[in-house]
């Protein structure tokens, strides 16, 4: 609890006592994830950070073992996967673990972006908190669509043809860079091997920026779905027990639903397309990338330039970055700010019909829906926000959050 | 929070919806293809497993028909033990069945089958493969279940949906730009296949008295060609129905611990 934050703690291990004396890692746990002071009120949307680090931590783990019998070659690399699934003991398990794994990567950390966007934990004093999450998500995109080319299927090979054409509408030297990151004319075996390192470099890179994420978590404590700081210890909990716990629960449940997909319907979220060995020569009749790529996707093709629509699918994220400023609300929580609160679910849904217009070929309605919603995306931040916290008057916030969680229970 | 959960949920529902309608409506505007029937398959649901049987009568039609041109190249004989053949019997199998290697003298030979060989090619590359057949290589079939959008219904849809040229409507020779040298096919995407129709009433005869209708060897091949795509799917689903177990468990004594630790504060 706070009292015992300026005290160092004693260990009666006498080997830890030792340890810590000259490496406190032990107090290090004590501190952050012991006594460590935590709102008392969470949700079980908090869960979702813990079940996004669960899943890091489980892609790392099953990756290295794949990376053990994969071969990163254009010859051989389909094979290699099928390989794993048939001959090597418990291949099949790790490698949909793996590829289920990225999906469900991504829903954690959707819900995750989604929470903290709903109860304005990007706000003062946790931009930079934001800004380290965003380039968490940056970077894993990166990696997920790295690990789709491994397989060398149909989609691995198109879906990187055409992702990395994207560079070639920078003008002037955009051919150049296309050519630079191929490693050579065309997709192809150099560009094979230097994804295969890259997918492997990257997800510990991600595991620093967690680091500096949780380092940064921890200045200020986490916020709350009521949005107000907690003002003395009648507001919090220390972090363990309670939140170990309620995590534990939360992670437990959310790999049920993991394991269900990976056991039982391991091939639902993906491509049919992509057990079909890369062949440059014959190009699928609809390219399209794994699910949590699709809203990207289709603002991509939603503007009819193409220097266009790689300007907006990466705005789409760089806005990302900006919008702890971009709110010009001082109120964090949507539960206190009624209008916002409905634009919040309007964004949601305009994400998800963006994925429905990325998933389908942009032909008849789609094309229409897709740029409308797509102009509403960058509304929403760019216009929406920053007016809203002006005009909108926030219901008046609870005196703490011990009265409001009281007051709850007594009502 | 609950109220905001419903709220969410019925704004997505009702927008979700609106963007599902209208893909469903713009799918049915321009779907000229047919979707294949939906079978019922033995290795369906969460205790599916493959009917031995039926894929061991695949495997004969594999092996007397596809295997004249399709490769399928993941699979090795020894496999075929998986399916409730023994030793011997797989050995029976393959007895006649020559695989090229290299002599002692580095020289090209054929040799007899081993149960460690791979099952052997139609064609020595891809390219002799296309030369034989109008310039298009037959597919390798070994993941071609998982390869294709509603697999097992639809490879069943394939290999029993042609349409004999004098059976086609005018519009749909002339839609299709049909020749009498063609195959057209419901369920092929633009429906000119290369494929000549593989499998009629009586291809095979079966040692197990099944009648070898068209249906039956169509379904008995996909049976057949299930297996060969996903061969643990069986231990996958055991293991599934374990860790779920364990795992609904395990998210029961952590909500008892989690509830008992928070008693004082709620």
């Amino acid at each position: 609890m706070a009292s015992s934050h300026g005290t160092p703690p004693v260990f009666n291990n006498k080997v830890i006592s030792w340890i810590d004396h000259r490496l406190p890692i032990f107090s290090y746990m004590e501190k952050e994830y012991h006594h460590f002071p935590t709102p008392r009120n969470f949700n079980y949307f908090w869960n979702f950070g813990a079940i996004a680090t669960v899943m890091l931590v489980l892609m790392i783990a099953t990756g290295v073992v794949l990376a053990t019998n994969y071969t990163p070659h254009v010859t051989m690399a389909f094979d290699s996967v099928e390989r794993i699934m048939r001959d090597v003991p418990s291949g099949w398990l790790i490698r949909y673990l793996h590829m289920t794994g990225a999906s469900f990567f991504f829903i954690a950390v959707y819900v995750h972006i989604f929470r903290g966007m709903y109860y304005g934990s990007y706000k003062s004093p946790r931009e930079l908190l934001w800004i380290l999450g965003v380039i968490i998500f940056l970077l894993m995109m990166a990696t997920a669509f790295m690990g789709y080319v491994l397989p060398w299927g149909q989609m691995s090979f198109w879906g990187a043809t055409v992702i990395t054409s994207l560079f070639s509408a920078i003008p002037v030297v955009g051919d150049s860079i296309v050519t630079w990151l191929w490693g050579g004319f065309a997709v192809d075996n150099p560009t094979l091997n230097r994804f295969y390192a890259l997918h492997y470099l990257l997800p510990f890179i991600i595991v620093a920026v967690v680091a500096l994420h949780v380092v940064a978590l921890h200045v200020h404590g986490s916020n709350n779905p009521l949005g107000i700081d907690p003002k003395g210890p009648q507001d919090t909990v220390p972090f363990h027990p309670y939140y170990t716990m309620k995590d534990g629960f939360g992670v437990t449940v959310f790999l049920i639903v993991y394991a269900g997909f990976a056991f039982f319907a391991p091939n639902y979220l993906g491509d049919a397309a992509n057990y079909i060995p890369a062949n440059p020569l014959v190009t699928p009749t609809h390219i399209v990338p794994e699910w949590y790529f699709l809203p990207f996707y289709a603002i991509l093709r939603a503007i009819p330039n193409k220097l266009g629509g790689v300007i907006a699918m990466f705005g789409a994220i760089a806005v990302l970055f900006v919008l702890p400023w971009l709110d010009t609300s001082r109120v964090r929580s949507a539960s206190f700010r009624p209008i916002y609160k409905w634009f919040m679910f309007i964004l949601v849904a305009d994400v998800i019909v963006l994925g429905v217009c990325g998933a389908n070929p942009p032909e008849g309605w789609y094309v229409p829906i897709a740029q409308v919603a797509t102009l509403y995306y960058f509304f929403h931040f760019l216009i929406l926000l920053p007016v809203l916290g002006k005009i909108e008057r926030p219901l008046p916030l609870p005196p703490s959050i011990a009265d409001a969680v009281l007051k709850k229970k007594a009502g | 929070m609950r109220k905001t959960i419903v709220s969410a949920a019925l704004a997505l529902a009702s927008l979700g919806a609106g963007a599902m309608a209208v893909s469903a409506e713009s799918v049915s505007a321009s779907e000229a293809e047919q979707h294949p029937p939906q079978l019922h398959w033995h290795f369906e649901g969460p205790f599916g497993t493959y009917d031995r049987a039926a894929a061991q009568r695949g495997y004969q039609v594999y092996a007397e028909v596809c295997s004249a041109c399709h490769s399928l190249q993941l699979l090795a004989y020894r496999n075929l033990m998986e399916l409730d053949l023994t030793e011997n019997q797989v050995k029976g199998l393959i007895k006649d069945i020559q695989v090229p290697d290299l002599g002692d003298d580095g020289q090209a030979i054929e040799r007899p089958a081993r149960l460690s060989d791979n099952f052997r090619k139609p064609f020595p590359n891809p390219a002799a493969a296309a030369a034989a057949n109008n310039g298009k290589a037959p597919p390798d079939l070994s993941v071609m279940i998982k390869a294709r959008e509603d697999g097992p219904n639809y490879v069943h849809g394939l290999l029993t949906g042609y349409v004999p040229f004098d059976k086609l409507t005018p519009e749909q020779i002339k839609e299709f730009s049909v020749t009498k040298d063609d195959n057209f096919n419901k369920y092929f995407p633009g429906h000119k296949i290369g494929m000549p129709p593989p499998l009629a009433d009586d291809k095979v005869q079966y040692a197990d008295g099944t009648k070898p209708t068209l249906d039956q060897e169509a379904s008995d091949v996909v049976q057949f060609l299930a297996w060969a795509s996903e061969p643990h799917m069986e231990d996958r689903k055991r293991t599934g129905v374990r860790v779920i177990l364990f795992l609904l468990a395990m998210a029961g004594l952590m909500y008892a611990v989690k509830r008992q630790v928070w008693s004082d504060k709620h």
